[in-house]
């Protein structure tokens, strides 16, 4: 069996969580494994990130070099090129750097790649099964992939329940040295911080939130009003912002904000894993939506199979009037 | 600026439920809608303004077969000058790495400045434009929400990262970018723009044409195999109200009291 490899991304000397994911992935590919741990990077929050993945990590590889202060996927790929044995499988998780970075690496190595799996359904030799989702996690599929000449894996986050941190050091094992000058075709400038938008949906109890399903911007209203009526507030899930009927800071998920409500109510929403991921702390989640087959429906706990250009108004009249009466 | 856009054609997911086929092999393909895989045309509405700015040309190229024409002819109605048909039985079955590979022969074809993929492809693993990037040594930068053309060697652009945050990066080029939904507002295209390129001829390439050896795509070549397809179970499932809507609308409204919202 290959050695196995996991990237991992750290920030401000703290490894994401992912790296300990990545642990879990690993031993499901192979029981007896124990995941060597690469990162890169520069000065003393590298060092920092390294001792933080302790011992769950027995050996870890740094890489340092002033030009990867900021990670830059193009040369950490010329230099996992460089370091890495033959034949390695090495495992990323599937966010932002991974989507970067795996797809071009699977290439410069020759070895087959699976991305964003969910679970792994299997491995025996150089045959690894794995689940992917498609089509919004509508429906799922079990890919096999020939692993005998290496493979680049992507991992989606919090698909695998992170293991626990085996306190201790584990060897750290420069590699700098190995790979040579790092020149890259893109260069990184600067971080833009998402701006805080009018409403901060973060800080409300209650989330009237809404997806494709409003339809038309002109429906935002009816969400509007019914937030209005219960005190709450609209957020709303990625189509609504891409056909701009809402502004960004309105977003609830992976490339949105993370919200901790203690009631959300998804109006129209299929419920894709990227939006889930901006869902925290377990609100009592409403599910609302015309397709009953909808991946929401699995994971909240209240559902109704209904159409939300009908239902919002008339739930919204229902609260006006209650309180009138009160 | 010649801009050349990887397109395909999918299932369209806000036009259909997507359920499997009673083999479990395949998800149920009969009188589902197909349409241009919605990244893949916010990518070409970003290469017409591009043009639109410093001027050039923007090629739709798709790998496929005879039903994928139709969406070449819709990006043509919106404004792109070429669409390509992408088109061999040897390129059946091909895995990710396939694709690239033969959306590679294609780009040395010809002279393309900047090439456009959408992100991830409904059915697909975000991974064609980076791999095609690797395989031709350009620079690759995915999740892309902005294109400035700083010069004719440079774009400054944008990435989609993690908070609604973006990280702004200089890529010279040519290079590769992923495009993520939201870039733009994709302009609309009528059934009258459509009657228009309704004749345009769509030229095929096939794998001779591209004068490599097919067997390096195809099934055969793919390291990476779908076995089947099935409907996941996420979690217990939830409670499914089945009164009136009068019904369900005060049984919501006692469960965001009772759990801690309406005051």
């Amino acid at each position: 069996m290959a050695r196995i490899f996991s990237y991992i991304v750290h920030k401000a000397g703290v490894p994401d969580d992912s790296a300990f994911e990545l642990v879990a992935a690993a031993r499901e590919i192979n029981p007896s494994a124990s995941p060597t741990a690469i990162l890169t990077g520069w000065g003393s929050d590298l060092d920092a990130a390294c001792d933080a993945v302790g011992a769950s990590y027995p050996e870890v590889w740094k890489i340092t070099h002033e030009a990867l202060t900021y990670p830059n996927a193009e040369m950490i790929r010329k230099a996992l090129v460089k370091v890495l044995p033959t034949n390695s499988v090495v495992l990323l998780a599937h966010d932002h750097f991974g989507i970067d970075l795996a797809p071009g690496l699977s290439i410069k190595l020759n070895a087959a790649f699976i991305s964003d799996l969910v679970q792994i359904a299997g491995a025996e030799g150089a045959d690894l099964q794995a689940v992917r989702q498609e089509f919004g996690g509508q429906v799922s599929t079990h890919v096999r992939c020939d692993i005998s000449t290496g493979a680049v894996v992507t991992i989606r986050p919090g698909a695998f329940k992170a293991v626990e941190i085996t306190p201790g050091s584990s060897l750290v094992v420069d590699k700098s040295k190995e790979v040579g000058t790092l020149a890259a075709g893109r260069r990184y400038l600067e971080t833009i911080v998402a701006e805080a938008g009018d409403v901060d949906i973060t800080k409300h109890n209650v989330l009237v939130s809404i997806g494709r399903g409003i339809q038309e911007k002109d429906n935002v209203a009816i969400a509007e009003e019914l937030a209005d009526a219960l005190g709450a507030a609209v957020s709303c899930s990625r189509p609504v912002v891409d056909a701009k009927w809402m502004e960004k800071a309105r977003q609830v998920g992976s490339s949105g904000k993370t919200v901790k409500p203690k009631v959300y109510l998804a109006c129209g929403i299929s419920g894709s894993f990227q939006h889930l991921a901006g869902i925290k702390g377990s609100p009592f989640l409403i599910a609302i939506n015309k397709n009953p087959k909808a991946p929401i429906f699995q994971v909240a706990d209240v559902g109704i199979v209904d159409d939300i250009l009908e239902f919002l108004p008339e739930m919204t009249n229902k609260v006006r009037e209650l309180r009138h009466v009160a | 600026m010649e801009i050349l856009v990887c397109a395909r054609r999918v299932p369209d997911t806000s036009e259909n439920e997507i359920e499997l086929n009673s083999a479990g092999n395949d998800i149920e393909r009969d009188e589902l809608v197909y349409s241009i895989n919605e990244p893949d045309n916010y990518a070409v509405e970003e290469a017409l303004q591009i043009v639109t700015r410093v001027g050039g040309n923007v090629t739709v190229a798709t790998v496929g077969g005879e039903d994928d024409e139709e969406i070449l002819r819709r990006e043509m109605a919106m404004g792109a000058n070429h669409g390509v048909l992408i088109s061999d039985d040897a390129f059946n079955g091909s895995d990710g790495k396939g694709i690239a590979t033969i959306l590679k022969a294609f780009v040395q074809r010809g002279h393309y400045d900047l090439i456009l993929t959408g992100v991830q492809a409904e059915d697909g693993a975000a991974q064609v434009g980076g791999m095609l990037a690797a395989m031709l040594d350009y620079p690759f930068a995915s999740l892309v929400n902005s294109i400035d053309v700083l010069d004719g060697k440079k774009l400054k652009v944008s990435r989609e990262i993690e908070g609604g945050n973006k990280e702004i990066n200089e890529v010279d080029l040519p290079c590769v970018l992923s495009i993520q939904t939201g870039i733009n507002e994709p302009r609309y295209v009528g059934m009258r723009g459509i009657r228009q390129v309704a004749s345009v001829p769509i030229p095929t390439v096939s794998a001779s044409d591209l004068g490599f050896d097919p067997t390096a795509v195809g099934e055969a070549a793919a390291k990476v195999k779908r076995v089947d397809y099935f409907v996941p179970v996420l979690g217990k499932g939830a409670e499914i109200l089945h009164g009136t809507r009068e019904e369900n609308i005060e049984k919501v409204l006692e469960l965001v009291a009772a759990k801690g919202g309406l005051k």
